[in-house]
C-alpha cells in the first residue's frame, strides 16, 4: 500500500517534470525562432511583465534581504566573537548572502509573488475560455503568454538578486559598524577582499535557473487548470508549494555541483 | 433554407470517447454553405464536445471532419493555422481578453494575423462594434460590460477576419429574454447580410426556431434527427417533443445511472 503510493507519487513526479520540460522545449523555441517565423510577441506585454515581475517586487526583495542580512551578522557574530575573529562578520555576511542566501530567498520571495500571480491569471483565463479562444485566432498561448513571462523573470530575476545581495551585504553592514565596533572602512574592505566575481557569478547563475523553475511550474499549473474557481485556487498554490520545493532541490545540487567542481 | 449549396463542413463517422465513455457515437452530418445549422441537445448530450471538434481544439477518436477541403483531424499545425483564420467563434462566455480594453479584444486577430496599418484596423474595429451595437465602446475594459455586451464584443472579435464561418456556443445562455432576441437577430443579420454560414449550439428552444434553417438533435452522442424547423416541431419522435415541451418524464431520463437504484442505495461506495 505504501510502496504503492510511493510509487504513484514517483511516476505523477516525473510525468509533471515531463509535461515541464516539453513546456520549456516550446517555450524556448518560440522566444528563440518566434521573431522570425511570426511577429514577434507584443513589446507592450513584455514590458508589463518586467515592471510587474522586476520593479513592483523591489521592495519586498529589499526588506526581505535586508534583515536577513542583518539577522546573518548576528548570528554569525555570535558565533565568531568567541573565537575572537569579528571582523570575519563581513566575509561571511558577504559570501553567503551572494552564493546562497541572496539566490535563494529572494527567489522564494518572487515565487510567492510573481510565480502565484502568473498561476492565478493563466489559470483564470484557462477556466474562462479564454486560452481556448486564444487557439482558435491561431495564437500559440505559449509564444504568447508563457514567453515574455519567460523572459521577464528571466532577466528580472537576477538582476533583483544583485540588488538583494547589496542590500544584505549593507543590512551586515549596518550591525558590523553600530553593534560590533567595526569601523566602516574595515567592514567594506574586509567583505571585497573575501568576495570573488565567482561568488557573484555563482549566485546569479542559481537566480538564471530559479527563474525558469518558477515560470514554467506557474504557466503549467496556469495552463492545465481545470474546474472553475476552485480549480484556480488548488494550481495556484500548488504551482508556489511546487516552485518552493523544486527551487530548494536545484539549489542542494547546484550547490553540490559548484563544491565538488572546486575541489 | 440554402441546402443548395455545397457542403462547407462534411462530417463523417465522428467518435470521441472520454474517460471511458462514448461522447460521440459516430455522427455524420453536411453542413452547407449560407445556412444556419442549429445543434441541440440536453446537457452532456455532446454537443459542446461536437463543436469543439468542429473548430479542431479537440481530435476525434475516428473518423473525419472535412472544412475548406482539409480534413481537420488530421491537419497539421501549420494547416490548422490557416483554416482558423477562416472561421470565428463565439464563446459562451465571451472569453474576453480581461487584460485588454474592448478595441484591443475586437483588433487582436487583425493586428496578429494581418498586415494592415493601424489606422485601418481602427476603422474595421469601430465597424465591426457597430455592427453588434457597441459604438463607442472601444476603450471599455471587459469587467466593465454586462454579459449580453460581453457576448457581443465576443462576436465582433469572432467576425473581426470576416470568416466564411461563424461557430457560436451557447449565444444567448445566462441573457434576459430581450437581450437573447438581439443576440439572436444579430446571428440572422450577419448570416444575411455577410452570406456567413453558422453553427450554433444552444438549448434555448425559443432562439432554435428563431433562427435555424436547419436542426440537428443530438441524444447520448448520435444524431436523433436533422430537419427544418418545421418538420422537427411536427416530429413525431418522443425525444424531441420532450426537448420542446420540456417536460420531466419523457424518454430523455433525468436520472442518469442505469445501476438498480436498490442496488446503489444498499452498496457501500467509496
Amino acid at each position: 500500500m505504501f510502496l504503492e503510493t510511493l510509487g504513484k507519487s514517483t511516476l505523477e513526479f516525473f510525468r509533471q517534470m515531463q509535461a515541464m520540460g516539453s513546456l520549456l522545449v516550446r517555450t524556448v523555441y518560440w522566444a528563440v525562432a518566434g521573431p522570425f517565423k511570426q511577429k514577434p510577441v507584443s513589446r507592450r506585454g513584455f514590458f508589463a511583465q518586467t515592471v510587474f515581475s522586476g520593479l513592483h517586487s523591489l521592495a519586498i526583495v529589499f526588506f526581505v534581504d535586508f534583515f536577513i542580512g542583518v539577522v546573518l551578522a548576528m548570528q554569525s557574530a555570535y558565533q565568531l566573537e568567541q573565537m575572537g575573529a569579528t571582523m570575519y562578520v563581513a566575509a561571511l555576511v558577504g559570501v553567503s548572502m551572494t552564493r546562497e542566501i541572496g539566490p535563494v530567498l529572494t527567489s522564494l520571495v518572487i515565487a510567492g509573488r510573481v510565480g502565484a500571480a502568473i498561476t492565478a491569471e493563466l489559470s483564470t483565463m484557462k477556466v474562462t475560455e479564454q486560452i481556448e479562444a486564444l487557439e482558435t485566432i491561431s495564437l500559440d498561448p505559449v509564444r504568447y503568454l508563457v514567453v515574455p513571462r519567460f523572459l521577464a523573470l528571466l532577466i528580472m530575476l537576477p538582476c533583483l538578486v544583485i540588488l538583494g545581495d547589496v542590500i544584505g551585504i549593507f543590512g551586515g553592514y549596518v550591525v558590523g559598524v553600530t553593534q560590533l565596533g567595526l569601523s566602516s572602512g574595515l567592514y567594506i574592505d574586509t567583505t571585497l577582499e573575501f568576495l570573488t566575481v565567482k561568488d557573484i557569478l555563482t549566485g546569479l547563475l542559481k537566480s538564471a535557473v530559479f527563474s525558469v523553475i518558477i515560470t514554467m511550474i506557474a504557466c503549467h499549473e496556469g495552463l492545465s487548470t481545470e474546474g472553475g474557481a476552485e480549480g484556480v485556487g488548488r494550481a495556484t498554490t500548488k504551482s508556489v508549494v511546487s516552485s518552493f520545493i523544486l527551487i530548494i532541490l536545484a539549489d542542494a545540487l547546484l550547490t553540490s555541483f559548484f563544491y565538488f567542481a572546486k575541489t | 433554407m440554402n441546402t443548395a449549396g455545397e457542403a462547407v463542413i462534411r462530417v463523417k463517422d465522428l467518435v470521441k470517447n472520454y474517460g471511458g465513455r462514448r461522447i460521440l457515437d459516430g455522427i455524420s452530418l453536411d453542413i452547407y454553405e449560407g445556412e444556419t445549422l442549429v445543434v441541440m441537445g440536453g446537457s452532456g448530450c455532446g454537443k459542446s464536445t461536437f463543436l469543439r471538434h468542429l473548430i479542431g481544439s479537440l481530435r476525434p477518436d475516428s473518423g473525419e471532419v472535412w472544412m475548406f477541403g482539409k480534413n481537420i483531424a488530421e491537419a497539421s499545425e501549420e494547416a490548422m493555422e490557416g483554416i482558423r483564420k477562416k472561421f470565428g467563434m463565439l464563446f459562451q462566455s465571451g472569453a474576453l481578453f480581461d487584460s485588454m480594453t474592448v478595441g484591443e479584444n475586437v483588433a487582436l486577430p487583425l493586428r496578429e494575423h494581418a498586415k494592415l496599418d493601424e489606422s485601418i484596423v481602427r476603422i474595421i474595429v469601430k465597424m465591426k462594434l457597430e455592427l453588434v451595437g457597441l459604438r463607442g465602446f472601444e476603450n471599455l475594459m471587459p469587467s466593465q460590460l454586462s454579459g449580453g455586451m460581453k457576448k457581443r464584443v465576443g462576436l465582433a472579435r469572432a467576425i473581426v477576419m470576416d470568416p466564411k464561418i461563424v461557430f457560436y456556443d451557447e449565444p444567448t445562455a445566462g441573457l434576459d429574454p430581450v437581450m437573447t432576441g438581439v443576440v439572436d437577430k444579430l446571428t440572422m443579420d450577419l448570416t444575411k447580410k455577410l452570406q456567413i454560414t453558422s453553427v450554433v449550439v444552444t438549448h434555448d428552444m425559443n432562439s432554435v426556431f428563431r433562427i435555424a434553417d436547419r436542426i440537428v438533435m443530438l441524444h447520448q452522442g448520435r444524431i436523433v434527427e436533422i430537419g427544418t424547423p418545421a418538420q422537427i416541431r411536427n416530429s413525431k419522435n418522443p425525444l424531441i417533443q420532450q426537448f420542446i415541451t420540456g417536460e420531466a418524464e419523457g424518454p430523455i431520463s433525468f436520472v442518469q445511472t442505469s445501476d438498480n437504484y436498490l442496488d446503489h442505495l444498499t452498496t457501500e461506495t467509496a
